[in-house]
């Protein structure tokens, strides 16, 4: 069984201009011992997806769908519930350590927070146990009385990862870990959490802008685009040979060192990442997209399947049994299920 | 002097910092940022200053254009020595231009894209004030440029505002560009659209650019030459295709091996030293994997490494040739 599933997962903000569709029905599965990389850029949903899985988006977010994890609904769960599932079955790293510790309180007590919280320790234990996780993110032990202005931007984020792994979660949420830190710092701060996920069997949902670090960490991919997943499949194949324009377009924009074909070619793509506001019709990307053919105007697309587990929503995979839509419809219709063969269609 | 000519061939440094030393006091000591730098950027060239923060690139750009003193040492501008009278630094700045990492900071939220354009020319008196920043748009790839003129940044996206950023750097038809960090803050997909504008502006402008990164594909992307900092210094420069893919100083190749894509990543512990606090004999020896694991010693240089301080590379615009600061790599070539 799958440890997380969502199924048609849609987020809606209320401001006062309207309603924003940050996230417009996503459907994932992530496997006990899996990692899963979201991929996308900023406006692309796939932080308040993140955030979404535990609850933790604002009161002006309506969440809707299904987040089941280890078969139970997140989003009908009562808040005793929630609590516990929270730091217990499922912790977040979040970005920016600098803004998510509290400045005021010494490390030890934000680490054991959730360990006492969750009736797990006594306090003489407790401060023990963030002795042992400060040692097993690399920091050394005396550490625990530190405040965090007196770390290093790589030692706040190690403090976020033994929070995480404080009251021994089966999944983690790691939200752009390693943005904003130094290259060997992130080096560093990804071998650690590769370490710890294999070590400890945790499975891991890792949310950033990069394919090609979530292509070094994951075992599965899923490209984001105007709220919607736009690609999916296994790491590598999705970043060294994408199916969707889009994911073609992110990888390229990470550059390999050393490769010909992007030495004096940098390579990026047209346009601005739409206003949820305003989506496109049709395909969300057509107005960016190099291959847009003129039906992707009007045309719904969803992710068809694009080889051994792997789909992409792009009318260039579509199966020849889905039908394309003719000028004017397709706009409110519903599409053709995925893999259903059509039988009226030969 | 003779020599940097015969290097440079026929074509001469623009922009050159010679001997560079900038000091600070920091907490009670004296935090040396600068510590010895030799580094040109020649006419039409693309220079990529590339170190992690704290390794002293930004000092290194500011001192370029002016907005730090050296210790001592000298920047060159067209082979003078800088003058840091008033007027002689408005007249620089005319033509030696910073770009900002961050578009949505450096740019006034108040002004229009016509102000914020404006501003160069206003502060330099140019009486085609308009004229300058309607073609300063277009080259930044705005079009049509009145379209943009009245716009305010929050109604333009990422990618646009740094392109107005740029257009207020090209307002004053520089001869040089010190971007720091370009492109940082900019989504994938727009990245590579800024990155092929200041390409597209030195191929038509024939503008030269320091970059200042600690992205090593953004100068793979874009740069001609390349020269890697850390903790002060210069410790390998040379040609991109050199220095990038076949790296020679140990710095260089464990930040060439920790890119998400490198089979074997040398991951270095701990955190950038101090400047305040460099050590003895080479700078990177106590963070040195090639020290650490014996290849100095087999070499017979594990000595020079710890005790002998190396000197400072020479560094010539255009050079088909790359240097290492490396006790090690030197031995090798011998």
């Amino acid at each position: 069984m799958s440890l997380l599933r969502l199924r048609d997962v849609a987020v809606t903000y209320r401001v006062a201009s309207g309603e924003v569709p940050a996230v417009r029905g996503v459907s994932l599965d992530l496997a006990a011992g899996q990692a899963l990389g979201v991929a996308g850029e900023s406006g692309s949903g796939k932080s308040t997806l993140a955030m979404a899985l535990l609850r933790l988006l604002p009161r002006d977010a309506r969440v809707t769908g299904e987040i089941l994890l280890d078969g139970e609904d997140v989003l009908t769960m009562n808040w005793g519930r929630l609590r516990a599932v929270r730091w217990a079955s499922a912790s977040v790293v979040f970005q920016g350590a600098q803004h998510a510790l509290n400045p005021v309180r010494r490390i030890e007590q934000q680490i054991a927070e959730p360990l006492l919280v969750h009736g797990m320790a006594t306090p003489a234990e407790a401060r023990r146990k963030v002795g042992e996780l400060l040692e097993q993110v690399g920091l050394p032990a005396w550490r625990a009385r530190s405040y965090p202005h007196e770390l290093s931007g790589g030692q706040r984020q190690r403090v976020m990862i033994a929070m995480a792994l404080a009251c021994s979660p089966r999944l983690i949420i790691a939200d752009e870990p390693t943005t904003a830190l130094d290259v060997m710092i992130q080096a560093q701060v990804l071998a650690l959490i590769r370490s710890l996920i294999a070590e400890h069997d945790i499975s891991l949902i890792m949310i950033s802008h990069d394919l090609s670090v979530l292509a070094s960490m994951c075992d599965r991919l899923a490209v984001m685009y105007a709220g919607r997943v736009v690609e999916s499949g296994p790491s590598g194949e999705v970043f060294r040979d994408a199916r969707h324009p889009y994911s073609l377009a992110l990888s390229a924009a990470f550059p390999t060192v050393g490769d010909p074909a992007s030495r004096r070619a940098p390579k990026g793509l047209g346009g601005d990442p739409p206003d949820p506001m305003h989506l496109p019709t049709g395909c969300s990307f057509h107005p960016r997209c190099p291959v847009a053919l003129p039906e992707c105007a009007f045309q719904e697309v969803e992710l068809w399947a694009a080889g051994e587990s792997r789909t992409a929503a792009c009318v260039h995979v579509r199966p020849e049994s889905v039908q394309p839509a003719g000028p004017g419809e397709g706009l409110e219709k519903q599409s053709v299920p995925v893999a259903r063969p059509a039988e009226e269609s030969q | 002097m003779t020599e940097r000519r015969e290097n440079a061939g026929e074509r001469g440094s623009l922009l050159e910092a010679r001997d560079l030393h900038v000091e600070f006091a920091s907490r009670g000591r004296r935090a040396r940022a600068v510590d010895g730098v030799n580094l040109a950027v020649g006419e039409g060239e693309i220079v990529a200053l590339v170190g992690e923060s704290g390794c002293g690139k930004t000092t290194l750009a500011r001192t370029l254009l002016g907005l730090e003193r050296p210790t001592s040492g000298s920047v060159l501008y067209g082979g003078a020595p800088l003058s840091y009278s008033s007027r002689a630094l408005k007249a620089y700045r005319r033509e030696v231009q910073l770009v900002l990492q961050d578009p949505t900071g450096s740019l006034n939220p108040r002004h229009t894209v016509y102000e914020a354009v404006a501003e160069g020319p206003r502060i330099h008196g140019m009486s085609d004030e308009r004229d300058r920043v309607v073609s300063a748009l277009a080259r930044t790839g705005l079009r049509p440029p009145e379209r943009f003129l009245h716009s305010y940044p929050h109604e333009l996206s990422g990618g646009q505002r740094q392109r107005v950023v740029i257009a207020g750097a090209l307002a004053l038809d520089p001869r040089v560009l010190v971007a720091d960090e370009p492109v940082a803050s900019l989504d994938a997909s727009v990245r590579g659209e800024i990155l092929a504008l200041l390409l597209r502006l030195r191929d038509e402008l024939g503008l030269s650019a320091l970059v200042v990164t600690h992205d090593l594909g953004l100068a793979w992307n874009i740069a001609d030459r390349v020269a890697v900092m850390y903790l002060g210094r210069i410790v390998e420069s040379g040609p991109v295709e050199q220095v990038l893919r076949s790296p020679t100083h140990p710095y260089t190749q464990a930040l060439l091996s920790v890119l998400p894509e490198s089979p074997s990543p040398v991951v270095l512990s701990g955190e950038p030293p101090d400047p305040t606090r460099i050590p003895g004999g080479c700078r990177f020896h106590p963070r040195c994997q090639v020290l650490a694991a014996g290849a100095a010693a087999r070499a017979g240089v594990e000595g020079r490494c710890r005790s002998q301080p190396l000197a400072i590379l020479p560094v010539s615009p255009f050079s088909a040739d790359s240097h290492a600061a490396c006790h090690y790599a030197g031995a090798r070539l011998e």
